[in-house]
Parts: C-alpha cells; sequence; structure tokens
C-alpha cells in the first residue's frame, strides 16, 4: 500500500481574465512536512495556496487531498471538480489563516472559535468549549475569550484566527501571508505559534515575506515567480546556494 | 374654558384612540410581513440566479417607481377585474397587501446594501471553516448586517407609521382620518394637534427601540 501525499498539485493553471497567473504549478507535500513559499508580489503564490482550498477554481491541472480529488483534468483536457459535498469535505481536511485575520467581528473570541464545531461539525457547546479554551490557552489568549476581535491587537487576532482554524481538527494549515498585515514587533508571537505548530508536526504551507521564519522552520522552500516553481529545494539549499538567477536576485533583495 | 377645553378632549378620545388603533394595526403587520419578504426579496437579488435577480430587480422598480397610494387603489379597485389572480380584497386586507408589497421593495434595497457591506474575507473565513452559503449567511452575514441597517431601518419604519394615513383613501379611519372628521365637524383644530401627538408618541417609542438596538450592537466593532 502506497501512502499517497498529504497534497498533490499537479500542473495547475489559473487565470484572472486574460492575465495567467498560474502557468502549471506542481507540488508534493508530506505528512508533517512544513512548506514555505516565498516571491515576489504577483508571483501567483496566494493565488496557488487559495486554489488548494477550493477559494480560487483552476482552469487546468489536478489537486488531491490526502489522496482525494478535488479536482482533475480530463485527457481532453476539460477540469472536472468534484461534487460539492465532496468538495466541502475535502477541503475540510484543511484550515487556512488569512492575511487580514477574517475573524468574525460580531462574535467573541471563544464564540468565533466555537462557532465552526457547532453549525458545521454540529458538536454541542460542553464538547467544544473546553477545547477551544485549551487551544485558547496554547495560542496564549485565554483571558481575552470573552473579548470582541475589535479589541484585540493584530498579533493577538491573529492567533485567534490560528486557534479557530484548529478547533476544526485539520490535518493540513494553510498560511496566507499571516504576519504581512502585522507591526513589525507583533511579527513575533504569531511566527512563534507556527513554530510551536510545526514541531507538532503539523503539515502546513507558509506562503511568507518572513525568510528568517522559512529558513528556520520549514523543510522545503518554495520560490515561485511569474506563475511557476521557479526553485523547491531544502531550506538550508535554496538559502545559501540559490540555482537559479531569479531566486539569487529575489534573495538578495529580500535578505 | 379650561374645563370645555378638558371635556372636548375627551370627547374626542375615543374616536382618535380607535384611529390610533388602526395605523398602529397596519403598521405592525405591514412591519412583519414587509421585513421577511424585504429580506428574501434581497437574497434573490443578490444571488447568482440572474433571471431571477433581474425579475427581483423589476419588481423594486415598479415598488418604487409608482405611488404608494396608486398600489393601493389599484389593489383595491383593479385587481377584482384582472383575469385568472382577480380577487377582490375588502379594504384592511388591501391595504396591508399593498403596503407590504410596497415597503418590502424598500426594505430588500436596504438588506442588500447591508449585505453587500460585508467585506469577501467573511464569506472566505466561513468557507475554509466548513460553512454553507446557508450557514454563512444565517450565522455570519444577516448577525452583522442588522447592526448596519439600524438607522436605515429606524427612517423606513417612521415613515411607516405615517404612510399608514394613506389608507384614507379606501374610507378607512386610521388616526388622521379620525381627526379631520372631528376638525370638519366641530370647527377646531385642536384633533389635528392631538393626532400629531399621538404620532409624535409613536415614532418616540420607535425612535427609542431603536436606539436601544444601537446601543446593544455596540459591544462590538466592525
Amino acid at each position: 500500500m502506497t501512502t499517497s501525499p498529504m497534497i498533490r498539485a499537479a500542473d495547475v493553471h489559473k487565470r484572472f481574465g486574460a492575465v495567467d497567473v498560474l502557468n502549471g504549478v506542481s507540488l508534493d507535500v508530506g505528512q508533517g512536512e512544513v512548506i514555505a513559499v516565498i516571491g515576489p508580489s504577483g508571483s501567483g503564490k496566494s493565488t496557488f495556496l487559495r486554489c488548494l482550498i477550493h477559494l480560487e477554481t483552476i482552469h487546468h491541472g489536478s489537486i488531491e487531498i490526502e489522496g482525494e480529488p478535488l479536482v482533475r483534468t480530463d485527457a481532453q483536457g476539460h477540469c472536472h471538480y468534484a461534487p460539492e459535498a465532496d468538495i466541502r469535505r475535502v477541503c475540510r481536511k484543511m484550515g487556512m489563516v488569512f492575511q487580514h485575520f477574517n475573524l468574525f467581528p460580531h462574535l467573541t473570541v471563544l464564540q468565533n472559535i466555537i462557532e465552526s464545531p457547532l453549525t458545521v461539525k454540529g458538536l454541542r457547546a460542553d464538547e467544544i468549549v473546553p477545547k477551544a479554551e485549551a487551544l485558547l490557552a496554547k495560542v496564549g489568549l485565554l483571558a481575552k475569550q470573552g473579548s470582541y476581535p475589535s479589541s484585540l491587537s493584530g498579533g493577538q487576532k491573529q492567533r485567534v484566527a490560528i486557534a479557530r482554524a484548529l478547533a476544526m481538527e485539520p490535518d493540513i494549515m494553510l498560511f496566507d501571508e499571516p504576519t504581512s498585515a502585522l507591526d513589525p514587533e507583533l511579527t513575533g508571537e504569531v511566527l512563534a505559534t507556527m513554530r510551536a505548530l510545526a514541531e507538532e508536526r503539523m503539515t502546513m504551507i507558509v506562503v511568507t515575506h518572513e525568510m528568517a521564519f522559512a529558513r528556520e522552520v520549514a523543510q522545503r522552500v518554495v520560490f515561485m515567480d511569474g506563475g511557476v516553481i521557479v526553485e523547491a529545494r531544502p531550506a538550508r539549499e535554496l538559502f545559501t546556494a540559490p540555482e537559479h538567477p531569479r531566486t539569487r536576485a529575489f534573495l538578495q533583495k529580500m535578505l | 374654558m379650561m374645563p370645555d377645553l378638558m371635556d372636548y378632549f375627551f370627547n374626542i378620545l375615543p374616536p382618535l384612540l380607535e384611529g390610533s388603533a388602526v395605523t398602529i394595526q397596519v403598521f405592525l403587520i405591514t412591519l412583519a410581513l414587509a421585513v421577511p419578504l424585504g429580506l428574501a426579496l434581497a437574497l434573490l437579488r443578490i444571488s447568482r440566479f440572474g433571471f431571477l435577480s433581474g425579475l427581483v430587480n423589476g419588481y423594486i422598480w415598479l415598488m418604487r417607481g409608482t405611488p404608494l397610494m396608486l398600489q393601493m387603489l389599484f389593489i383595491y379597485f383593479a385587481l377584482p377585474f384582472i383575469p385568472v389572480i382577480g380577487v377582490r380584497l375588502p379594504d384592511f386586507p388591501s391595504a396591508i397587501v399593498a403596503f407590504v408589497l410596497n415597503y418590502a421593495a424598500y426594505f430588500a434595497e436596504i438588506f442588500r446594501a447591508g449585505i453587500q457591506s460585508i467585506g469577501k474575507g467573511q464569506y472566505e473565513g466561513a468557507q475554509v471553516l466548513g460553512m454553507t452559503y446557508a450557514q454563512t449567511m444565517r450565522r455570519i452575514v444577516l448577525p452583522q448586517v442588522i447592526k448596519r441597517i439600524l438607522p436605515p431601518m429606524s427612517n423606513e419604519t417612521i415613515t411607516l407609521v405615517k404612510d399608514t394615513s394613506l389608507i384614507y383613501v379606501l374610507a378607512m379611519n386610521d388616526l388622521l382620518r379620525a381627526a379631520r372628521g372631528l376638525v370638519q365637524r366641530d370647527f377646531t383644530t385642536l384633533p389635528f394637534v392631538v393626532a400629531a401627538a399621538f404620532y409624535l408618541l409613536m415614532t418616540l417609542v420607535l425612535t427609542y427601540g431603536f436606539q436601544r438596538l444601537e446601543r446593544k450592537y455596540a459591544v462590538y466593532d466592525d
């Protein structure tokens, strides 16, 4: 029996109108692997992440999550998405954290976390509240459980967003520039939370501009430019000896 | 003089209170029916079903584009002569149907504005947590919409209180028509003053109610 990768994306193409954003992106992500996706803005890295969890639809290629197809392309080049119920089930294997948090402002911190377990999983409050409190304790925000998101700092909001995603017990966590909207002094607390998650062997894909985080936490770093993966190599190799001139140029600007 | 005035006041109070009862009935029934209908129209208007959305758009144009009084007269006098759907409704139901159809169109536009003011991020946040569109609307979007539409809804419901006076064209005795009857009978404008005070009292209750709601929703910021 062969084990399928957590995520298998093959030859993914995506365009917005006449603009090609992804031009054949392929990536396999193994169990417990932490992957950092870096690259200039407009390189398609966020779009690729969003395609994986069906926030965008692709035009060509295939995506499988834990061996289950989200979308595939037939021999004639036609793209077929799984039925809606399957898409929902497959995507629930993943959690996602956004650049702008997307917390629900009308709900308290605790309510934000238990909302989906209650409505989507149909759990009872007494089943999920202790777990939500444990997650809040883990991200260091148990004292804030009754607060509304608007009263939190950016770093606190993002840690709540992480706890909220984890409450759905995903196998894979996707992070879309999780620290880009934060004041520099607040990025550390969010990165620490993500680092702790990586140490627990959570499978993670992190689109980021935090080169230090990519180098220290990711096993593999993917450099994207112009809608393709230019290089995908172990972090140490990519940072110390980038093969491609575009990678070198990008790293020189960033470091 | 003063005792006479007091006597007269208590004399005209019963008919004015009866008129107020009609006014309040039309107001409450219209509100209770037009709000859910308006919400349904707004959801159809923003839906991906182009035909239904266009249909609702046309409906809103029709309802906002013609006078409410004309709509009421049409339902009462002209509807019975329309083949198939034609029915003769008594005055009160005619008025209610016209008010509900008309106000639902205005409410629909308020709801639509509120729904469309909620950012894409809320939908995406809900989607990646596994929520369906219906769950997202019910649990995430609409609760936030309520807070945002309170000021325009307060406006519209206060307008509704005063618009109820239009039902006089169907010869119904609402507050204003009762007052006018007394003015014409007794050659004094005091019934108008009392009627104005009644309207002000009703809008005061509404204003207070909406202020309380706004305070309740002030616990969070967007």
